[in-house]
């Protein structure tokens, strides 16, 4: 069977399953639109929170970044996965314990004001929006690559199943849309991993591969790296060139902006109970961790592969270098793609790859008769060509082509209930007709998702040149605007009205402006950045990237020093954050 | 007598908060990223110390730690009566 046969044949019962199981979970009032009415279980709940926070970047992008960074990849790693440790002890259970439909509801009551609940919904829509044009790009990459369809027509095939699962099923049907999803992405990622990890070392474990020895060698996998990038002009795999400071701090603002991120947090409003929150919380990154510990083993395997195919003989010699003429069909199909591409400069008819950008190594190049790096190797595309290079059966790419577009589909699908949410619990019912029916706050939050379905895809169809780099402003928002509202909502009873607005809004307009200032975000239009986006520039040396560490502290501070100056939240505000604290209300225990 | 059972439980929940986040921090940003080089030095199989916490075991401590915190919490939620049924 052709791979293209096959891959359809995978994907299409993929979409299959999503609109059977929409089908059958579809929403029949509100509570199961927004909160697929509080009756899913733990185990299931942490299936759909890992799909649902594991998008197109983590499942195609991520283990590319890594084989190309090294040490300095784990930033990622750590930063997306102890966000939950964060949200598990810090927010989850006692937002469960609220009880509510959304995030900005809950900033909205504790701080007993309108005016924080709008600016926790412009928070809120400009995160997941960021969010939701990456995801909607991935499907249609991927659909462009494996289907052979324009991505266009991939992007518009990605809308429509979107669409019928999140409008007709709401929360309820994304959650267990997800769970499926989760099973299939799961199953394409680790597949290819485990077949690569026995090739390479014959250990069929990822995680322990990464530290095993390379088959017949009696060198570790990873010392091996460090040898064969250094004697290529690169950074040591195993080391970082980032500053202290600055890994740091992108971790924690990845880490805190994920514990901050509303579509992740309003999953555990779908739970029954209080400590189901929590440790479904655990469950979540157990299924996480799963695809995240198998990253950087994938990273460093799919890196020594790409090496040994390039460079199949030693460093400096004559015939050291893969033969253009004799490179793998993996190499030709993705060349069609533009995403590798080669230029034979020192015109020897052989593939060089090296770091040409090292001064020190530029004697060593000019030596052996090398005219500069020929080869370029889009880092999106490890995962995807992966199964390719170690040369996988035709069934494997199929599954690495579905689990990529139920990644981006289960992320993209939650991005948009929360979004819809926004609009039609918090904008239209909680702000514009408070006494709309039951029904027409469900109509308004299906053709809200609809809405929202149509601006991503138009934002992933062309995307405005930003996407790329928004989402690490993504992160930096979450981080310095609405995570310490409602940490301190929960934690500090003294703070109060004024105190959460003015920190939120100083941590959001001070990211931005720094993020403004150094990569140019929507002002680019009128010009280029204001600032030189490099390392002597930044404030405390910390990158654009991290700075939401630095408006998370503001926002605190702010928030804290506002609210000492300014009158007490009223006493039913403090009895509301009494109960938040308990799984079980003490007056009802007691009595 | 209520409100000194609520300040107890409060406390008791803190502590416990307080004691999961120092091990999240140590084992993240301690042995990951601001002690790396010195723990590099030490070998454990394949891996380097230091490198193997930033891309593997800070993961494995998070999710452990959540089950921790919520199998005691659980205990500490019965002890003081404030259990769901």
């Amino acid at each position: 069977m052709s791979l293209q046969f096959m891959t359809y044949a995978v994907v299409g019962s993929s979409f299959a399953l999503y609109i059977g199981i929409a089908f059958w979970s579809r929403a029949r009032n509100t509570g199961d639109f927004y909160i697929a009415g509080r009756s899913v279980s733990p185990l299931a709940n942490g299936m759909a929170t890992a799909a649902d926070w594991m998008s197109a970047a983590s499942f195609i992008s991520m283990a590319g970044l890594i084989a190309f960074l090294g040490y300095d990849g784990s930033v990622y790693l750590m930063g997306w996965t102890g966000g939950y440790v964060l949200l598990a002890l810090l927010l989850a259970p006692y937002l469960r314990k609220f009880g509510k439909f959304t995030v900005p509801e809950f900033i909205a009551e504790r701080y007993y004001s309108k005016t924080a609940r709008i600016v926790a919904v412009i928070c809120l829509i400009f995160i997941s929006f960021t969010y939701v044009a990456g995801q909607m790009r991935g499907v249609g990459i991927v659909f462009s690559r494996f289907l052979e369809v324009d991505v266009t027509v991939g992007l518009l095939v990605g809308m429509g199943v979107v669409f019928i699962y999140a409008v007709l099923g709401g929360m309820k049907g994304i959650t267990y849309t997800q769970v499926a999803q989760y099973c299939v992405l799961i199953f394409a990622y680790t597949v290819p991993a485990i077949f690569i990890a026995i090739q390479i070392t014959d250990n069929p474990i990822p995680q322990l591969a990464f530290g095993s020895e390379i088959t017949g060698t009696g060198t570790a996998l990873l010392d091996k790296l460090d040898d064969i990038v250094t004697s290529l002009g690169f950074h040591e795999y195993t080391s970082g060139t980032k500053s202290k400071i600055d890994v740091f701090c992108i971790t924690m603002a990845l880490m805190v902006g994920t514990a901050g991120l509303p579509h992740v947090i309003v999953r555990f409003f779908t739970v029954p109970r209080v400590r189901d929150a929590r440790i479904s919380a655990g469950y979540a990154l157990l299924f996480i961790a799963i695809l995240y510990t198998t990253a950087p083993a994938v990273g460093s395997m799919a890196r020594y592969n790409l090496i040994n195919t390039i460079q199949p003989g030693p460093v400096g010699a004559v015939d050291g270098n893969l033969e253009y003429e004799a490179r793998p069909e993996w190499f030709r199909t993705w060349q069609r793609t533009g995403l590798v591409q080669f230029e034979d400069k020192n015109g020897d008819g052989r593939v060089q790859y090296y770091n040409d950008a090292n001064p020190d190594f530029a004697d060593r190049a000019a030596k052996y008769g090398w005219r500069g790096n020929e080869l370029t190797v889009d880092r999106d595309i490890m995962v995807l060509a992966n199964p390719e290079i170690a040369g996988l059966p035709n069934w494997v790419i199929a599954l690495v082509a579905a689990g990529g577009i139920a990644a981006a589909l289960s992320t993209a699908a939650g991005l948009l209930l929360v979004i819809s949410a926004a609009v039609s619990h918090d904008l239209i019912k909680g702000i514009f007709v408070p006494n709309i029916s039951e029904e027409h706050e469900l109509l308004a939050g299906r053709i809200a998702a609809g809405l929202a379905i149509v601006v991503a895809g138009y934002l992933g169809f062309d995307p405005p040149g930003w996407v790329a780099q928004v989402v690490a402003f993504a992160f930096g928002l979450a981080a310095a605007s609405l995570f310490p509202v409602i940490l301190l909502g929960i934690f500090f009873k003294r703070v109060n009205k004024y105190g959460a607005i003015a920190g939120m809004l100083t941590g959001l307009l001070f990211t931005y402006g720094y993020i403004e200032y150094f990569k140019g975000l929507f002002l680019k239009w009128a010009g280029s950045p204001w600032g030189d986006n490099v390392a002597a520039h930044w404030l405390f040396g910390i990158s654009p990237e991290g700075i939401g560490v630095i408006g998370m502290c503001l926002n605190f501070a702010v928030a804290i020093a506002v609210s000492y100056l300014t009158p007490p939240p009223p006493e039913r505000i403090q009895r509301m954050v009494d109960d938040l604290r308990v799984p079980r209300n003490f007056d009802e225990a007691e009595l | 007598m209520h409100e000194d059972k609520r300040t107890a439980y409060w406390r008791a929940n803190l502590r416990l908060v307080a004691f999961c986040l120092g091990i999240w921090f140590v084992c993240s940003y301690g042995f990951g990223v601001l002690f790396v080089e010195q723990l590099n030095s030490i070998r454990v199989g394949g891996f380097r110390l230091g490198f193997w916490f930033a891309q593997q075991g800070s993961i494995y401590v998070f999710v452990l730690l959540i089950f921790f915190y919520a199998w005691r919490m659980n205990r500490i939620d019965r002890q003081y009566d404030v259990h769901e049924d």
